[in-house]
């Protein structure tokens, strides 16, 4: 289905003095959840806007379906922002009825929707009720129903797990899921690194305005090399030091930790090892998520982005 | 499994326009604070008319008690009040004592003894000037008709008559009218709620443009509908709620004002609430952008009255002057120039039309220019609107407002 492929490219945006975004693009593939990662004020916020239309880039496009995104695909868009945003004095089911049908739903069609995700979502009881009544977990949850209650084409969330409770969280990545697996193209941004590597099937990392990563979890851990564990007591200190594409982190004892080059030959290493005598232990890590922002992001650093 | 919607319906921007209106007058139509206010407004008015009918009966009418002699003048003293404007009640009283005891206690206003020639009036503590004159007229008339008597005039009433026929012709070169007054009134209560509707709508616009702001909901709403559409929804909306308003309180007030019998002239009434909707619709939509364009200036519901206040003063000053000059002159030329200036026009119009006497082309050359002046302020308004509603934060200048780029 690549009528529904959103796709991003050479973004820029400037802020006065303050160069937002240069040159930000990744694309979003049908059926796919694309986590968007990076430190605060990276860019997250800003790109989830221009694609939204509520910004307006210096420089690049977004497409959806090989097509510029018109006022029209717009309304087809599910958006959750950053700051959260609802009436505070409106009931729960007319705020969605009224989104529902600024977004092109007939009255009735807008019902129906609001009464499914009322549903969905657990909130049947609070629907009379002004959403500034309702505690700010539930409150969320109006927010998630406010960006899926015109049954979107492509959904953009920015943290949409933040403030939520386990019991949220769980509820939350279902949704996402089920959205996915009917064909959105799904783009969340989050701080919550663990839950993105569970939850997205490719992530972007962004810092400093500029996209530094972007791949399947796979993709990206071992672009960024492993780390291996290797346990040969009767090995000589330095064994492992001349080794082609390796880097020893630490050396206690029998125990030496390796880093490995991206593409370097780990069975090279084992026979390196095995040289030495007995090898009782060869562990391969690969880097968390977690291990890899922290690596893209400080290597990258956030600096030097005024103009 | 849901499909994936395949139809792209786009909304049109009529559409959108209605749906944000629609939203702004179930907010607020249904809510307890409108039919308080609108309660309030009509009874505030009530109590107006109310005070305004029992000055007006007790400004014209006198209760005369009559002693001895006296009695005979009961019928001249009635005519000749009503010549002079005044309702003449007269009652026989017994003697001296009754009379002063009925003056105390404010049930007769004078007490007439003797021979009607040389009456002699006892009052509380000032005789009423207009009764004087008449009292004075009847026992003038008491004199002649002895001396004509006297002089051989056989029929002395005759020549009375006749001398009492005479009167001065009165040619007006600008009638004011008998109603002068009523006119006067009706205006000035419509220059009032007119000022009231747009003052009070107008800052309604502005806080409700804050509170989309603040909330952050113009995010979600702007990802769907352009900036104009949400702000003429908006205007529009909250518009015609203050405009059901303006037509309860002063139908409501044209119906107590012709039933108390305060205003007898219902036609020019009528005509005055129709001008003062006319008014306020072209008045409504000129502040409107003005306080919208102002409260997206902040994103504060706090910072709202420190933006609203500058456009609060121009329409205060146009109420206040328009007031005054209208008090002295409703046709003076102070209240003339005035009411052709756009942004005080909406108030001192409609309340000259009905107040003094307004050629046609005065009114045509208002609403032009008064129409002129909402369009440009609607683009200049509409424009920095547009450029500061997203803008978070502190608050934005208006000329940053009118030359920035989202």
């Amino acid at each position: 289905m690549p009528e529904h492929t959103l796709a991003i490219s050479g973004l820029h945006k400037r802020f006065g003095q303050v160069v937002a975004l240069r040159d930000v693009g990744f694309t979003v593939r049908p059926g796919e959840l694309f986590g968007f990662v990076g430190s605060n004020g990276a860019g997250k916020t800003t790109t989830m806007r221009i694609v939204l239309g509520v910004l307006n880039p210096d420089a690049g496009e977004v497409t959806f379906g090989g097509a510029p995104i018109t006022r029209q695909v717009r309304t087809r868009i599910g958006y959750m922002p950053e700051e959260r945003g609802l009436y505070p004095k409106m009931k729960v089911a007319d705020h969605l009825v009224y989104l529902a049908e600024l977004h092109g739903l007939s009255s009735v069609d807008a019902r129906a929707a609001t009464q499914r995700w009322l549903g969905r979502l657990g909130l049947d009881h609070r629907r009379g009720d002004e959403v500034q009544k309702l505690s700010l977990g539930n409150q969320q949850r109006v927010q998630l129903a406010a960006a899926l209650v015109h049954e979107p084409d492509l959904l953009v969330l920015d943290e949409p797990f933040s403030g939520l409770d386990p019991v949220a969280v769980d509820v939350m990545s279902d949704v996402l899921r089920e959205e996915a697996a009917r064909g959105v193209p799904v783009v969340f941004s989050s701080h919550q690194l663990d839950l993105v590597e569970r939850l997205c099937d490719r992530i972007g990392i962004i810092a400093g305005g500029r996209m530094v990563a972007v791949g399947s979890v796979e993709e990206l851990t071992a672009s960024a090399g492993a780390e291996l564990e290797v346990v040969a007591p009767q090995a000589e200190p330095d064994w492992a030091a001349n080794l082609p594409g390796v880097t020893v982190v630490a050396e206690e004892g029998p125990r030496t930790v390796l880093r490995l080059a991206p593409g370097a030959d780990d069975q090279a290493v084992l026979h390196a090892a095995l040289a030495t005598g007995p090898v009782t232990g060869f562990t391969r890590h690969r880097p968390s998520l977690v291990e890899l922002f922290r690596a893209v992001v400080t290597e990258d650093g956030g600096g030097s982005r005024h103009a | 499994m849901r499909e994936l919607a395949r139809s792209h319906t786009e909304v049109a921007p009529a559409t959108a326009v209605r749906l944000v209106a629609q939203r702004e007058i179930d907010t607020r139509l249904r809510t307890r604070s409108f039919v308080m206010s609108t309660a309030v407004i009509i009874a505030v008015l009530a109590g107006y008319l109310l005070l305004q009918a029992s000055l007006f009966s007790d400004a014209h009418r006198v209760d005369v008690g009559l002693t001895g002699q006296a009695t005979s003048i009961a019928g001249p003293l009635q005519v000749a009040g009503k010549a002079v404007g005044l309702e003449v009640h007269t009652t026989q009283v017994g003697d001296r004592t009754a009379a002063r005891a009925k003056l105390e206690a404010d049930e007769l206003d004078a007490v007439v003894f003797g021979n009607p020639a040389e009456p002699e009036v006892l009052v509380r503590s000032e005789l009423d000037d207009r009764l004087r004159a008449v009292l004075i007229d009847i026992a003038r008339q008491q004199i002649l008709t002895g001396e004509l008597a006297k002089a051989g005039v056989t029929d002395p009433r005759a020549v009375l008559a006749q001398a009492s026929q005479a009167d001065v012709e009165v040619t007006t070169v600008a009638p004011a009218g008998a109603e002068h007054g009523q006119r006067l009134g009706i205006g000035l209560i419509m220059v009032f709620l007119l000022f009231m509707a747009i003052s009070t709508y107008g800052t309604m616009v502005a806080q409700g443009v804050v509170e989309e702001k603040a909330s952050r909901v113009v995010e979600i709403l702007l990802a769907t509908v352009q900036p104009w559409q949400l702000l003429l929804g908006k205007v529009v909306g909250i518009g015609l709620v203050g405009l059901a308003q303006l037509v309860i309180v002063a139908g409501v007030g044209l119906v107590m004002a012709v039933a108390s019998g305060v205003v007898t002239l219902s036609g020019v009434a009528i005509g005055a609430l129709i001008w003062g909707v006319v008014w306020y619709v072209v008045g409504f939509f000129l502040y409107a952008t003005l306080f919208a364009a102002a409260g997206s200036l902040v994103s504060r519901q706090e910072d709202v009255q420190s933006v609203v206040t500058p456009v609060t003063i121009v329409l205060t000053l146009g109420f206040v002057v328009g007031l005054n000059l209208m008090l002295q002159n409703p046709d003076g030329t102070g209240v003339a120039a005035l009411s052709h200036v756009p942004l005080l026009s909406p108030v001192i119009m409609p309340g000259r039309i009905t107040a003094g006497q307004v050629a046609g082309w005065e009114i045509a050359l208002s609403l032009i220019v008064t129409l002129a002046a909402v369009v440009a302020l609607t683009w200049l308004g509409g424009r920095v609107y547009h450029n500061a509603v997203l803008h978070t934060g502190s608050r934005m200048r208006v000329r940053d407002a009118l030359r920035g780029t989202r």
